[in-house]
């Protein structure tokens, strides 16, 4: 344990996902003792964020107007929707320049224990962007683990009666991996999805 | 397969312990409580990723330390790799094969253990979570495809438990089943796979654990191994997965009621149990201390003997405190049941209980300082 506000730092630090007691040590003692870094800056910017950012009214991801720059970018395709569970996962697919459609965060995944139901995401307001018929597809990209199946599952049954082409994205192969390596769930799941050449 | 080098650091009382291995029997001497069976959970931790003494990976950490290591040099045929992992007292367990990290639930594809141990006697007699834990650590080793599932499921019964609790407060008619359905496919789908492979490995075990028993006991008995499955009543041990998937289906309908009321899931592999009977009877509360000691061990003999067939050779055999519980009689058929495999690792306070063994080398362990000490 340290003196007084030095602890303090570390535990907010600590606070923080994915740093833990070390790390926040080590930010701590790098905040205190290197000269050349900005501590006013990093205050100012932490400040800003929470004040600036703003979720976007159509599909929830973040920006720093009431509509995000996806969402008001013309060149974008607003026939085909993809959706996803966080902001930073709509980061990973522009990433890809993939796809040049329209997003719509959910805001995580169907989850009991953490008490997520449906209600508790951004479905009712993707159905409420599916209702003037100019989305025709819809690419569900939520995470590959239990939850975000289910989360799947419940949209892709939810949309069963819209006229609207769904899809998920494929599970398959990480490239530049040898076969041999793939565990047997990956490789099962890359046979499920395979496609004609 | 067989072990030719196994690194600790900070692990229980080694502070840091360095053990250079051959193939053939290995022995490790020593006074209770100096650190002889750390030495082989160490082992059973890297096959299994977990111990079979204690389920909390806190408690295999040097008190004085938040980190601790068990690596090991394996050698099979002309290939050699390693494996290690790290627990943490504050996060979570890293695994690494040849360098290069792996889940911690995949390390059985890289190392196989057997080991024989005083506990093994809680397979028989306690509650049926060590049978179920018993045919898991089996079946994940016969097909590692299954330890992902088995996590798979145990998540999803988590989340479709939490769903039931949170219904239960909600009135009657305005209860929202929808989601409900979602758990209760995953959860029959995933089940279904554990059920299959579950009978699947009770049939493959039944033949060897006949062996095996006989040649402990040196006479014949009528040995039956059944799997104990409100979804699976009625149903042939051959049955297809989309036999026991409708079974399950059916099981989990008839349930849903109580299942509301209770909060809690009541029908699937995570309630069920493994029948063991000698002579037509139970072994549980039937069977002599003798009887049972050798109903344990025909068990892991039978284990052995499965784990043998697969690609990565003979499993390494440890036996861990076992010989002092058996009569010499036990001790002898034991040991030469096990002759014939590739490395085998005993613990022994004394080495008068030890029955006659090739023995290649021996380690003395005091104060969790292990040295290699003369052969006599």
């Amino acid at each position: 344990m340290y003196d007084g506000i030095v602890q303090e730092l570390i535990d907010e630090l600590g606070r923080l996902p994915g740093v833990g007691p070390k790390s926040a040590q080590r930010i701590a003692f790098h905040i205190l003792q290197t000269e050349s870094f900005d501590v006013s800056r990093l205050a100012q910017v932490l400040t800003d964020v929470r004040e600036k950012v703003k979720f976007c009214e159509i599909c929830g991801n973040v920006g720093e107007e009431s509509r995000c720059g996806i969402c008001r970018d013309a060149r974008r395709d607003p026939s085909s929707i993809c959706v996803v569970e966080e902001a930073k996962d709509v980061v990973a697919i522009e990433r890809t320049r993939e796809f040049r459609g329209l997003y719509h965060v959910l805001g995580g995944s169907i989850s009991p224990m953490d008490g997520v139901g449906p209600d508790d995401l951004r479905i009712r307001q993707l159905l409420t962007r599916l209702s003037d018929g100019t989305v025709t597809e819809v690419i569900i990209a939520t995470d590959p683990n239990m939850e975000g199946e289910a989360t799947a599952t419940y949209i892709t049954r939810l949309l069963a009666s819209i006229e609207v082409k769904v899809s998920r994205l494929a599970f398959g192969l990480p490239v530049g991996g040898d076969l041999e390596y793939a565990d047997e769930v990956t490789l099962g799941r890359a046979f499920e999805g395979r496609r004609t050449v | 397969m067989h072990i030719t080098r196994l690194r600790l650091a900070e692990y229980r009382n080694h502070v840091s312990s360095d053990i250079h291995f051959s193939p053939g029997v290995t022995l490790f001497i020593g006074p209770n409580g100096q650190g002889k069976t750390n030495v082989v959970e160490a082992i059973h931790v890297l096959a299994f990723g977990s111990s079979h003494r204690t389920h909390q990976s806190a408690a295999l950490i040097n008190q004085h330390a938040t980190t601790s290591v068990v690596a090991a040099e394996l050698t099979h045929q002309d290939r050699t790799m390693t494996v290690d992992i790290s627990l943490e007292r504050n996060g979570s367990n890293r695994a690494r094969a040849n360098g290069h990290p792996i889940r911690v639930r995949d390390l059985p594809r890289y190392l196989h253990a057997v080991i024989f141990s005083p506990e093994d006697l809680r397979i028989i007699r306690d509650d049926p979570d060590e049978r179920r834990g018993f045919i898991d650590d089996v079946i994940s080793v016969l097909w590692p495809r299954l330890s992902a599932v088995i996590s798979d499921y145990e998540r999803v019964l988590k989340q479709r438990n939490s769903l039931l609790k949170s219904l239960r407060s909600v009135p009657r008619a305005q209860r929202d089943l929808s989601t409900l359905a979602i758990w209760d496919e995953k959860i029959v789908s995933l089940g279904t796979e554990i059920l299959f492979a579950r009978q699947a490995g009770i049939s493959a075990l039944h033949e060897p654990v006949v062996t095996a028993y006989r040649n402990i006991v040196g006479s014949e008995h009528p040995i039956t191994l059944t799997m104990r499955s409100r979804v699976m009543e009625n149903v042939h041990a051959d049955a297809s997965r989309d036999l026991i998937a409708d079974k399950f289906t059916v099981a989990m309908i008839a349930a849903l009621e109580d299942d509301l009321d209770r909060g809690m899931t009541s029908v699937g592999p995570h309630r069920d149990d493994v029948d063991f009977e000698l002579n037509s009877l139970p072994v549980k509360g039937y069977a002599s201390q003798g009887e049972t000691w050798s109903y344990a061990l025909a068990l892991k003999l039978a284990t052995a003997e499965l784990f043998r067939h697969d690609a990565l050779g003979d499993p390494i055999v440890i036996l861990d405190d076992v010989f002092a519980e058996l009569d010499v009689h036990r001790r002898h058929n034991l040991a030469a049941s096990l002759s014939s495999f590739e490395q085998i690792l005993v613990t022994a306070a004394v080495k008068d209980d030890i029955p006659p063994l090739d023995i290649r080398a021996s380690f003395t362990v005091s104060r969790g300082i292990v040295e290699k000490a003369e052969l006599t």
